[in-house]
């Protein structure tokens, strides 16, 4: 399937990109992490497990086993400061 | 119910007019403002930038005041939050509450703000003489924001 990948914050500066689209073949969001992850360097860094981050699936923040629907706009973002 | 994300100014006074202007069954109307301060963890801040996801904003922001208008009768919501460059005093959140009774008003402005804070996709970057740093999440607004869950 295909996912359209958004990065905000600290996370879109780390990684250098704001927006993705990538060809995906998990089913979870903690199979994309794992995808991200492998990519290594600043990807593994941030995702690591304990590092504080959320993920929307199409404009909700969701726990890391939610499924991906294709065509997802999936969000990976540090928590919010706002306010 | 009016929701607002935007680079400008906003006006408290006139935000409350419009609010109660033509209508005599508001009782009460409660208002927070957050302002952006000089000093952070220690350092001065010269600026800050705030960073928002538009369209998951906007949708975050309408699903905590739907949720305040379920847990308190609620006469009119305004919720103004700024995005860009801000300068220390600038206004950066208005949330206006309006009800029949003060003690629904202060409840309602008091879990909007803390909702906010944990759930809407804004982040803050500061300028110090250090140098630029993003602001990190409290675990003090996660606390605030937990007292509002129903047991």
């Amino acid at each position: 399937m295909k996912l359209r990948v958004l990065y905000f914050a600290r996370l879109r500066e780390h990684f250098g990109v704001a927006e993705e689209t990538l060809d995906f073949a998990g089913a979870t969001a903690a199979d994309l992490v794992a995808l991200l992850q492998a990519r290594g360097g600043v990807w593994a860094e941030e995702l690591a497990a304990g590092r504080a981050f959320r993920v929307a699936v199409n404009q909700d923040i969701v726990t890391l086993d939610a499924a991906l629907p294709d065509h997802a706009e999936v969000a990976i973002f540090p928590p919010v400061t706002g306010g | 119910m009016k929701i607002l994300v935007q680079t400008e100014a906003f006006d408290l006074g006139a935000e409350v007019d419009a609010m109660s202007r033509g209508r005599t069954d508001i009782g009460a109307i409660a208002s927070f403002v957050g302002l952006a301060r000089d000093l952070n963890e220690g350092s001065g801040v010269q600026a800050m930038t705030l960073e928002h996801y538009p369209g998951m904003t906007e949708k975050a922001l309408a699903a905590l005041v739907d949720e305040a208008c379920s847990r308190w009768t609620l006469l009119d919501v305004t919720v103004i939050h700024r995005v860009g460059r801000l300068l220390p005093g600038d206004p950066i959140v208005l949330v206006v509450v309006a009800s029949q009774h003060r003690g629904e008003a202060f409840a309602a402005c008091e879990f909007i703000m803390d909702y906010l804070k944990t759930q809407a996709p804004f982040w803050k970057k500061e300028e110090t003489a250090e140098g630029e740093r993003w602001v990190e999440a409290r675990s003090s607004d996660d606390a605030a924001a937990a007292r509002w869950v129903k047991s």
